[in-house]
């Protein structure tokens, strides 16, 4: 039974309609990859799945349970289940490291400090960062901070994780650093929706990629489909764009 | 002019009036320091609700927004005779210096509110988004995410506001609150001649709000140097 | 206050009088501001340009007026002038003082701006073919007016509040007028929150125009409320 379904989802800005209808579905453990021209809607799926973007119609279900984007207490629940990575990294600026890593666990779901800290510690071994636990954001890099970021968002203990753009802010040299981290998760079994330009990232681990244009899916299947025998020829073209260079 | 000016000075810096005009000055700065001090937190207050997205809560924030907008655009002159009148009319046997400490925090809590709001707005977007995602709710998001990045922002124009009303409270001395304007007048109904008097209570104003403004430039360069921006 | 009732009613016939208090108001504001604006540009222009005794002379005056109450400024004007042989209407004695305490304020204000001039006029440097007039014309002063019309807006909106502590000189302006119909009528409340109120809406009406005129002559950045 897939774990989230999104049927029908529609988003606006003002007038302006970023997502005209999706349908998509990740199942356990599936690494799905959405790709497509910039402002085809992509980062917006993301952004409405976590309710920062409230959806203008359709509905999500997560376990079979539908999600009212309305109701606070949906919301709450559905929080509890995803966690998201953003292009911009979005740390806490007030905040080390550590503190970034441990705020959300123990003052939001009120796990003990020590265990909560343990595990944040592991977390940040294992993007590569146990000697930066007490530094502050910005003595980081880019890359360094979006580790930070990951490992942020793994110790909320997701079931789903949402990666949008992760790596689009960062030095060409910083994004494979970034990139082996993702691959660690998706070898674990993590069930992700990543949101990437780094096509032969998608390549290599989506189970599933998923072509979006216009706020619309137009195309999916897996990668071997969508990058060397797409149907449509919109995705045609954009696959032959983007690989040519 | 000048002989009677010496004349009087040794009376007029007599030890009576000296204190008396101590008294006075610590009204003036109490009046503003707890009409700024009660308007910081009712002013978040304000800002907080103005903040809130629920639809139950539209009303509040309606009502939050309107206050700031009112408040900010009715002179202190015209806010003292409400409030004198009010409590007047109430039978409420309130001392006037609370009165006007009344009217000081209705103002200073609609300034500051904007003053906190500012703040809260420097704060990132993505630093609301990220907290949203992580299911803080508002008050915890402006607790652990906004204020300790927003404190540095707000300090220094609230701390320059509070010095600014150090002076407007002068109008205080129209309803009889004993502050340092009305000192002077009652020093010059004595009979002492007005260059002395009002002389000297400007020269008092300038020796309580100089060093406090100097403080607060201080502060403010302090706080704005890119080092040192940890909490 | 549970057993008062409104009654608007005794009021109505005292608005026009209200009104032209309101007018009155205005005019302070306005000539005021006009002095103020001259002094507060001669000002910054010397604290930028001139040299160390003028330019303390000019720290001193704007640090004495801006650490003082304007209040006991005019009651200095008003009251202790005299004594030297110089006595003033209450309505000059107000004007006098919002003018000079505006002109401190406006001061620096100014200087704050022109310091951003700096920066614009390398920029101006640049662009080659300009004269030292044009680039005045066509680029510095654009850029201060720019930077300058929103905190200059919102000093004469902060002037136009200012000016009710003249009614505590007897000028008739629309605190003064309010002031004079509630020793007539006794109707405290009722005065005071139209009075409220149409300072109110005098502030949002000028608050409005001068973001009219601040985004559209002056490309300035500004929010209405």
């Amino acid at each position: 039974m897939p774990r989230l379904v999104i049927n029908g989802l529609e988003a606006r800005y003002g007038s302006l309609k970023v997502l005209d209808g999706i349908d998509l579905d990740v199942a356990s453990g599936d690494v799905v990859g959405l790709i497509g021209p910039s402002g085809s809607g992509k980062s917006t799926i993301l952004r409405t799945l976590v309710g920062l973007t409230p959806p203008a119609a359709g509905s999500v279900e997560i376990d079979g349970e539908h999600i009212d984007y309305a109701k606070p207490g949906d919301v709450r629940r559905l929080r509890d289940r995803l966690a998201i990575v953003f292009q911009q990294y979005n740390l806490f600026q007030n905040m080390t490291v550590l503190q970034n890593v441990m705020i959300a666990p123990t003052k939001i779901k009120k796990r003990a400090a020590a265990e909560v800290r343990e595990e944040a510690v592991r977390l940040l071994a294992k993007v590569g960062l146990a000697d930066k636990l007490d530094r502050y954001p910005d003595e980081l890099s880019g890359g360094q901070q979006q580790r930070v970021a990951i490992a942020r968002a793994l110790a909320l203990r997701p079931e789903i994780l949402l990666l949008d753009e992760v790596t689009a802010a960062l030095d060409p040299e910083l994004v494979s650093e970034v990139l082996d981290t993702i691959r660690v998760l998706a070898r674990e079994g993590m069930t992700m929706l990543i949101v990437s330009h780094e096509m032969g990232f998608i390549r290599e681990v989506s189970k599933e990629v998923v072509f979006m244009d216009a706020g619309r899916v137009v195309e999916r299947g897996t990668p071997a489909k969508i990058f060397d025998a797409p149907e449509e020829a919109r995705t045609r073209d954009f696959v032959s764009k983007i690989l040519r260079h | 002019m000048w002989e009677r000016l010496i004349e009087e000075a040794p009376r007029f810096f007599g030890y009576y009036n000296l204190v008396f005009l101590g008294k006075a000055a610590l009204a003036t700065v109490a009046l503003s320091a707890l009409g700024c001090i009660i308007g910081i937190v009712l002013g978040s207050l304000v800002a907080l609700l103005r903040l809130t997205t629920r639809l139950p809560l539209a009303p509040l924030r309606w009502i939050a927004a309107l206050y700031t907008e009112i408040f900010r655009r009715v002179p202190f002159l015209v806010t003292l005779m409400l409030v004198f009148f009010a409590f007047q009319l109430s039978k409420v046997d309130l001392p006037m210096f609370w009165v006007a400490a009344v009217s000081v925090t209705l103002i200073a809590s609609a300034f500051l509110a904007e003053i906190v709001r500012a703040g809260f707005e420097s704060v990132h977007r993505n630093q609301w988004d990220a907290a949203a995602a992580m299911n803080f709710g508002l008050l915890d998001t402006v607790r652990y995410v906004v204020l300790p990045q927003a404190w540095r922002i707000i300090l220094p124009p609230a701390f320059g506001f509070f010095v600014l009303f150090i002076k407007d409270t002068a109008l205080a001395s129209q309803i009889g609150v004993i502050e340092l304007t009305f000192a002077g007048k009652v020093l010059n109904n004595k009979g002492f001649s007005a260059v002395l008097v009002f002389g000297t209570i400007l020269v008092a104003y300038f020796l309580v709000s100089w060093p406090l403004s100097r403080l607060g430039k201080h502060l403010e360069q302090r706080l704005a140097s890119p080092r040192h921006q940890r909490p | 206050m549970l057993d008062y009732t409104f009654q608007f009613g005794q009021i109505v016939p005292y608005l026009p009088r209200l009104l032209d208090g309101a007018v009155v108001a205005l005019e302070l504001a306005v000539l005021s501001f006009c002095g103020g604006l001259l002094l507060g540009t001669v000002g910054a222009a010397l604290l930028t340009f001139a040299g160390g005794v003028v330019r303390r002379i000019i720290g001193w005056y704007v640090s004495f007026f801006t650490n003082t109450p304007q209040l006991v400024q005019i009651y200095f004007l008003y009251f202790a002038l005299p004594d030297m042989g110089i006595v003033l209407s209450s309505f000059t004695a107000v004007l006098l003082g919002m003018t000079l305490n505006a002109g401190a304020y406006l001061t620096e204000i100014q200087r704050a701006g022109f310091e951003s001039r700096r920066q614009s006029e390398m920029e101006a440097a640049e662009v080659l073919g300009f004269s030292r007039v044009q680039q005045i014309r066509y680029v510095i002063l654009p850029h201060v007016a720019r930077v300058l019309f929103p905190p200059l807006s919102n000093h004469f909106i902060l002037m136009t509040l200012g000016t009710s502590m003249a009614a505590v000189f007897g000028v008739e302006e629309l605190t003064g007028q309010a002031l004079n119909i509630n020793s007539v009528t006794f109707r405290s409340l009722e005065i005071f929150s139209v009075t409220a109120l149409l300072y109110i809406a005098v502030t949002l009406v000028a608050s409005a125009l001068l973001a009219v005129i601040g985004t559209t002559v002056f490309r300035a950045r500004m929010r209405m409320f």
